[in-house]
């Protein structure tokens, strides 16, 4: 009988999951023992990190794109459609289409994060953001024409996708207006939950003095309340106020519903186990990137590193040999501080992250690294 | 340990900083003014975080209990 390994969602998690499953089972595939079948709502996988350069003319939505099925191998079975129910108990998933296999033997979410606006007042109607190529498209409007005035950007959901692009974001706004020539009439700041910028403290350690270099204001311990956006006022939880021109949020993010209506998480995230991966409520279901509650970042590079851990798992279980890999929270980022520079780190659950100094050449590899990211998706990299 | 009365528990074992202070924020969000929630954290930056984060915000810590393997931080909503 043949063995169903099914993974929901095309992004970077279930794409190299998907590549590197078909690579190790190529043969059980051909031979009709083992169906992989990637699921995904849309037919185009997405790169998000490209959102971040558009609200400044630097990329294009459509650079972000590609097709799912060109990226993942031709053993691979694609389906196009939305699991709209999950049974852990008899392992079986419901479509909206009804077009995947009802069965799973194996199942891994990646399923990703959503946003989640309208749980603070006022921010659909007063914020920006660049999470989404709507938001990041509707941002670079306002920016093209601001010229004086107050830019606020305030991180207010957390966890969210990808933690070093709210740094990211300031210091390249900081730098694009000087560049044109307009820092001087434009005052920037930048609201953080905790009591520092950043939820690392490496990288809050590193990056607060850089915002003080640059003239970035700080507000710390900023959980934004409400936003008036018809007259560009947001108030914080701590009894903080802030007046704005031009706001740019992180806003609050879930996984999918299915998740929590599964029983397998609160809010859309998977309790797993953080070495394993494997859900704490469930048999044969893994969840990995931002679906799964690990507590490290929600970044691409985590879901890449996880899938490579899930695919030796799901082989070994497969054919009944121990599974070995286990998942060390390697996590790696580059972080742009300005146009032209940026630095990276790199970190695991035991060791913490060092940043270098910003330099030319490690923007240039974020940006090179941005170009080959396809061979990334497809599984070569 | 006999255990104070909380209307909402949030229990975030497991999660490393800043998580269980941002769970217990959302909690707070949710939550009607007067009501005490719990957070239940296995991190010891959570009994600095926790403080600090109310002082800030006008809420108040009303108990800290400690259980074998995590603890127990009482928040009033103000």
């Amino acid at each position: 009988m043949t063995r169903d390994v099914v993974i929901v969602g095309g992004g970077t998690g279930g794409a190299v999951l998907a590549n590197d499953l078909a690579d190790r089972f190529a043969s059980e595939i051909d031979a009709g023992d083992v169906r992989v079948t990637l699921v995904n709502d849309s037919d185009d996988h997405v790169y998000k990190p490209v959102w971040l350069y558009v609200p400044f003319g630097k990329r294009e939505p459509s650079d972000g794109r590609r097709p799912l099925r060109d990226l993942v191998d031709s053993r691979v079975d694609v389906v196009i459609d939305r699991v709209t129910d999950i049974d852990t108990d008899a392992q079986r998933l419901t479509y909206r289409d009804g077009s995947g296999p009802g069965r799973y033997d194996k199942l891994v979410l990646a399923t990703g994060s959503r946003l989640a606006p309208e749980e603070i007042p006022g921010l659909v109607e007063g914020g920006h953001d660049y999470y989404t190529e709507e938001g990041a498209l509707a941002l670079q409007e306002e920016l093209l024409s601001f010229t004086e005035g107050h830019l606020v950007l305030s991180v207010i959901g957390s966890p969210h996708m990808c933690p070093a692009a709210p740094l990211e974001f300031v210091f390249m706004a900081d730098d694009w207006f000087r560049k044109r020539g307009l820092r001087e009439d434009i005052d920037i700041t930048y609201t953080y939950p905790i009591q520092r910028v950043h939820g690392n403290p490496h990288i809050a350690e590193w990056a607060a003095p850089l915002m003080e270099e640059r003239d970035i204001n700080v507000e710390t311990f900023f959980n934004a309340e409400e936003i008036d956006a018809e007259n560009g006022v947001m108030t914080s939880m701590e009894g903080g106020e802030l007046d704005y021109d031009l706001l740019v949020t992180i806003p609050p993010h879930r996984g999918i519903d299915l998740v929590e209506e599964a029983g397998l998480g609160d809010r859309g995230w998977v309790e797993v186990d953080k070495g394993t991966l494997e859900a704490v409520h469930a048999d044969n279901v893994y969840a990995i990137g931002d679906t799964a509650d690990t507590g490290v970042p929600k970044a691409g590079s985590v879901a890449h590193y996880q899938a490579g851990v899930v695919a030796q798992r799901i082989a070994s279980e497969l054919r009944d040999r121990p599974a070995t890999e286990v998942y060390h929270g390697k996590t790696v980022c580059f972080i742009e501080t300005g146009m032209d520079a940026a630095s990276y780190v790199e970190f695991d659950y035991e060791n913490p992250p060092t940043p270098p100094a910003p330099s030319k050449k490690l923007h240039w590899a974020k940006l090179a690294y941005n170009e080959s990211y396809w061979l990334t998706a497809r599984g070569l990299l | 340990m006999s255990e104070t009365q909380a209307e909402k528990t949030v229990d975030s074992r497991g999660a490393a900083c800043p998580g269980p202070l941002m769970d217990l924020v959302g909690a707070i969000r949710e939550v009607d003014s007067g009501t005490v929630v719990a957070l239940l954290s296995d991190n010891d930056q959570s009994l600095v975080d926790v403080p600090e984060w109310a002082a800030e915000s006008g809420n108040e810590v009303v108990g800290t209990e400690e259980a074998e393997d995590h603890y127990r931080i009482l928040v009033r909503k103000a």
